[in-house]
């Protein structure tokens, strides 16, 4: 493991709670604290982002490893240390929070209006917990981060949320953390066993395959209810109608990756055998989900809902590419989790510019928006197109890798996930059509203020990304390459001892 | 070069997306016109220089997707079936850049047009030039796009977006078997470049594929799949019902997008793959039979539609119906035949049909048209030299490559060989039969507009009526200047590799040598089939109706396109919202949330709720609970006596 001179992670992480401090200085009479709570929060991650850019730019795609490490001494010598680093797996996750994180910052900041500063403190607290949620390399570590996510989000949605928001907000609070306690009890068992919370230490641990077994579903509650997995979505399109824009960006954007990033990070690598031994449920429920939550998609009238459930379906995508334990499934799931992250952010953002204006969410409320608004139609459809993966964007080469995977792992999962595709287009091109074509009639449509700069700002980038990804999608593929080749191997050592289990049986049946 | 034809288009599209933002109609049309004329130029030029003497090349541009052994490259192939589609596309895209001039001339956003046309020829391009299966999926779904976004072009229109986003799902459909025919070659060969495929093909003759537990050839599913691929992009039986919704779009549309190329894309991608579909002799079957009834099936209808548009466009359903039992039957090289000669006059048809419709105000019903022949001359000579292509009648261009389809499905000497050949000739009646119907109704007779609209009626302008002219040439002389070349018996060395024929299968041969009389059928046919229609609509107008009312039943099924669209909407689209409705009331609401979050909550509150009502804080209510105890203590201290 390579160590750096400086913390360049620590500080990548905790940089904005720096934020914090600053906004917790501000004084002056509402209005002020307001002005100075957005530009400080904006330049705080604004800077965070360069700073990953650095990160990105000193990393070493060739190495097979975690790089950047920061250790410290924490819970004294019993192997729970503080640790952090970053490998292929979580290199773009970080890069992806520190950029949706300045776009967020921007697209609330007209729509947010009262209790500014706790508003960005929330936010910036949200930033540190995810960056360290994903270069955390110690399992007690990593599970404060991913715990005390929650929080900020839950303030978010329960403050600045919509009518409903303490419904929703409890209902995001309790279905993860009900999720999350058994994973705490694998983790204390792993702990008892290995001795160390070590994550590199942990993953070249061989646990036995029965003990894999319980850890792997202690894992699996936390990480399916985050994905979110069918049947325990149901608090996402809630938490999302009630989210503020940016909080819907963001938990659409991030926060949903962490069930596929824990999937990468510890069941895949820590429990081989059990992976394997799962992975048939799993399609299962992937499939369930894909076409489950499409079909729901297709009967909402809520836009913002209409996109939540889309994103259980992109997630189903997701789980069955990790599963299908080859090169092309968990390429294409990385590349489909960053690639989500951008669209769905941009969708929810595309939601909450016409709600700011309209407020509301009710598609029937809409309908020829393009003509008051042509470059945002022009966004939307850039967006919308990516959402159905279409080839050139983002969108088309997730999905598309993790069919190719899911073909070579069992061809009926593959064919059930591509229904997925055509179920894809139709909700999303009827959320479109229904929104953004046809004649404007209502008064209040017609009257719409076309996009400005600041909304142009923040979709732009987005766009850019989105299509040169999709061209070039190299660039991402470099980073992620060799740490998934390792964690490949360790699968296929499992892959060995279950076919070996398995012709042994054969074999016993045969006499 | 190739370069250059492929991108320039896209070049001239952002240019003109540029130009569409900043309001500028001029500067739109000097991008756009540009890029694609010049991209015309090249691509004749390559045609001449690079097919003709048999030359292949393969460009590679970059690397896109790289995965494990998933290695997927932008490149540009050229060889001869690609330089024919390109200057197909290319000549066809120029001259309805040029028409849109003027034919979008009261348009308000022209340079938005222009843009989308200049994507699809783009994306159009890509798609003839790829040089594996994944790039090939790219030009797909991307002309799906372009497609969708020209048929939804006057977006404020319902009938435009909801036939846009017919196209588009229904494409999908077919895009969803091409993608898992895509993933079955990878799966079986290691790659998805088509020479590595076409390669490792004659080795995976017996291999199969194990699905639900049927183990079945796995070429044949892989074929199969592909085939559903072009299906749906050619509108043929079953996944046709978006081609004449799609209408709604801009004349021009019509004429380049689902007409002369688009929609032939899907037989350009089963000539591509005939190294393969060689070894897969059942798909082939499946291509023959789909495309016969196809023929059939779309010429029925187009005898009974009223919408000039719609009447042509059943007919490109039914021609490309031709072009697949052509390539069903092995005679790759006539199918491509068929489809450069039909990409000429049905484009020319198309635009004529824009030339009358704009003399018309907008006019597009056949029944409130009439008696304009002489105001419209040149459009007139049009259309008849379009049918006459159209209909087969010799020396024009469909009658050297329909022709040569009927002689090749009748010289398989296979049942469905013939079964293609009868239903090919009953086609060509009919063919020829709505075909002057649509002459008769709209040209002759009296005049059905109002009298406002028919003060109008006017010759379109130069910028309309010269790529008609060029395209008219294409329709007289493209049959007999590619006939040699195309299907003649040195077939072979114009095609070269890029069509593969099993060598024992002497079709090309044989369909030069069927009888004489299966050569003379088809025009005694479509004679036929002119001279019914001319006398039937010419010469005494009260008896179409007075026949339609003696067959009504067969009519109405013809009329309403053999209830396909009503199938649709009771079968999967009214039921896929309805299920949807229902898994989200009942299934996440009811009950994942009712035993789930919102059931567990309540039971922790009614659970809470029996406690807090226990703390009464009556001392007779604890006195009594205590004795309770006490006795229950005691019972069970007795009782372990």
């Amino acid at each position: 493991m390579e160590t750096t001179t400086w913390p360049v992670l620590t500080v990548l992480t905790f940089l904005p709670l720096i934020g914090v401090v600053f906004l917790l200085l501000i004084r002056g009479d509402e209005d002020v604290v307001s002005r100075n709570a957005r530009n400080v929060t904006l330049w705080v991650s604004g800077f965070t982002f360069l700073l990953s850019l650095v990160l990105l730019i000193n990393f070493d795609p060739t190495y097979d490893g975690y790089q950047f490490v920061d250790r410290g001494q924490w819970l004294a010598d019993d192997g729970i240390g503080f640790m952090m680093g970053v490998d292929g797996i979580s290199m773009p996750f970080i890069i992806l929070s520190a950029f949706l994180t300045p776009l967020a910052i921007l697209a609330s900041w007209q729509s947010v209006k009262h209790r500014v500063r706790e508003y960005m403190i929330a936010f910036l607290a949200l930033e540190t917990l995810m960056i360290g949620t994903f270069a955390a390399l110690d399992l007690v570590v990593f599970y404060l981060f991913f715990e005390a996510v929650l929080i900020p989000m839950f303030i978010i949605i329960g403050i600045w949320g919509g009518a409903r928001r303490v419904y929703s907000a409890f209902k995001f609070f309790l279905y993860t953390l009900a999720g999350s306690v058994l994973m705490l009890v694998a983790i204390l068992v792993m702990y008892n066993i290995a001795g160390t919370t070590n994550i590199p230490d942990l993953a070249a641990y061989a646990f036995d395959p029965d003990i894999q077994f319980w850890l792997f579903l202690g894992f699996f509650a936390s990480f399916a209810v985050k994905m979110p997995m069918w049947p325990v979505h149901t608090w996402l399109p809630d938490a999302h109608v009630e989210a503020p824009t940016a909080g819907s960006m963001i938990l659409a954007g991030v926060l949903l990756k962490m069930g596929g990033y824990g999937f990468l990070r510890f069941s895949l690598p820590m429990f081989p055998d059990a992976s394997v031994t799962f992975a048939p449920m799993i399609f299962v429920l992937s499939i369930i989900a894909i076409i489950y939550t499409s079909l729901v998609a297709l009967a909402q009238q809520d836009m913002k809902k209409l996109i939540a459930y889309s994103s259980v379906a992109h997630m189903g995508f997701v789980t069955v590419g990790i599963f299908s334990l080859n090169a092309q499934g968990i390429a294409g799931a990385m590349f489909q989790m960053i690639s989500h992250g951008l669209i769905s952010a941009a969708l929810f953002f595309a939601v909450g510019v016409v709600y700011d204006r309209l407020h509301t969410r009710d598609i029937d409320a809409y309908g020829g928006v393009a003509d008051a608004m042509p470059r945002y139609a022009v966004f939307f459809m850039i967006m919308m197109l990516g959402s159905v993966g279409l080839p050139g964007t983002t969108g088309f080469v997730g999905e598309f890798l993790v069919m190719v995977g899911a073909w070579q792992a069992n061809i009926m999962v593959a064919i059930f996930t591509a229904t997925g595709v055509i179920l894809g287009a139709t909700y999303m091109l009827w959320l479109y059509r229904r929104v953004v074509f046809g004649r404007a009639e209502k008064d209040e449509v017609i009257a719409l203020e076309p996009l400005n700069r600041r909304e142009i700002f923040i979709f732009a980038p987005i766009t850019v990304l989105v299509l040169w990804y999709g061209i070039f999608p190299a660039g991402i593929f470099e980073i992620m390459d060799v740490s998934i080749t390792s964690i490949l191997e360790q699968i296929n050592v499992a892959d060995i001892n279950v076919s070996g289990d398995s012709q042994i049986a054969t074999a016993a049946l045969g006499e | 070069m190739i370069s250059a034809i492929v991108f320039l288009p896209l070049l001239g599209a952002i240019g003109a997306g540029i130009a569409a933002l900043l309001k500028n109609d001029a500067l739109g049309y000097t991008f756009s016109l540009t890029g694609v004329l010049l991209s015309a130029l090249l691509g004749w030029i390559a045609f001449i220089t690079m097919a003709i003497p048999g030359i292949d090349e393969t460009i590679f541009l970059a690397s896109w997707i790289n995965v494990g052994t998933f290695q997927v490259d932008w490149a540009l192939r050229f060889d001869t079936l690609t330089a024919v589609m390109v200057i197909v596309v290319t000549t066809v895209s120029a001259m309805v850049h040029v028409y849109s001039v003027g034919y979008m001339s009261h348009d308000k956003s022209k340079p938005r047009f222009m843009a989308y046309l200049g994507l699809f020829t783009f994306a159009m391009l890509m798609l003839v030039t790829a040089d594996n299966l994944v790039q090939l999926f790219f030009g797909w779904e991307g002309v799906g796009v372009a497609s969708y976004l020209l048929i939804g072009f006057w977006y404020q229109r319902p009938s435009a977006h909801e036939a846009a986003m017919k196209a588009f799902v229904v494409n999908r459909v077919g895009d969803f078997g091409f993608a898992l025919g895509i993933f079955a070659l990878f799966h079986l060969t290691g790659s998805v470049q088509l020479d590595v495929i076409f390669q490792s093909v004659p080795n995976l003759v017996n291999s199969q594929i194990t699905i639900l537990g049927y183990a079945m050839p796995a070429l044949e599913v892989a074929g199969i799949l592909l085939f559903i691929g072009a299906m749906g992009k050619s509108a043929q039986l079953g996944l046709h019902t978006w081609l004449p919704d799609a209408m709604e779009g801009p004349t021009p549309v019509s004429a380049l997008i689902h007409a002369a190329t688009m929609v032939t894309a899907g037989v350009f991608m089963v000539c591509r793959l005939s190294p393969m579909l060689e070894y897969a002799p059942f798909t082939r079957d499946v291509i023959t039979v789909v495309g016969a009834l196809t023929a059939i099936f779309a010429a029925t209808i187009g005898l009974t539609q009223f919408d000039i548009k719609r009447v042509i466009a059943y007919s490109t359903c039914s021609q490309l119906g031709y072009m697949f039992f052509a390539a069903g039957v092995s005679a790759y090289p006539a199918a491509m035949f068929h489809l450069t000669t039909h990409a000429f006059f049905k484009a020319l048809l198309f635009l004529g049909a824009g030339s009358v419709i704009h003399a018309m105000s907008d006019e597009q019903d056949m029944r409130n048209m009439g008696g304009i022949w002489r105001k419209v001359p040149f459009t007139y000579a049009m259309m008849w030299i379009g049918s006459l292509a159209l209909a087969g009648i010799p020396f024009f261009a469909g009658y050297y490559s329909k022709d040569m389809i009927l002689e090749a499905a009748y010289a398989a000497h296979t049942p469905i060989g013939n079964f293609a050949w009868y239903l090919g000739i009953a086609a060509a009646f009919l063919t020829a039969f709505y075909s002057w119907r649509l002459i008769m109704m709209t040209f002759h007779g009296k005049p059905r507009a109002s009298a406002e609209v028919m003060s109008h009626v006017h010759e379109s302008p130069l910028v309309m009526t010269v790529p008609l002219f060029v395209l008219a040439i294409g329709a007289v002389l493209s049959g007999w200047m590619f006939y040699d070349l195309f299907v003649g018996y040195h077939w072979y060395e114009f095609w070269g590799r890029s069509i593969y024929i099993d060598p024992a299968n002497h079709i090309m041969e044989d369909a030069h040598h069927v009888p004489k009389w299966v050569k003379l059928l088809p025009l005694f046919v479509s004679l036929g089939g002119i001279g019914l229609a001319i006398i039937i609509y010419g010469m005494m107008p009260s008896a179409a109706t007075g026949i339609a009312t003696i067959f009504r039943p067969v009519h109405q099924l013809f009329y309403r396109k053999w209830y396909f669209d009503e199938l649709y909407n009771a079968i999967f689209v009214r039921p896929a919202v309805d299920i949807g409705r229902v898994l989200w009331i009942r299934g996440d609401k009811a009950t994942i949330d009712g035993f789930g979050p919102d059931g567990i909550s309540s039971s922790v509150r009614r659970f809470a709720g029996f406690c807090s009502r226990m703390q009464s804080g009556y001392v007779f209510h604890y006195a009594f609970a205590m004795l309770i105890g006490v006795i229950a203590l005691l019972a069970w201290y007795i009782r372990s006596l």
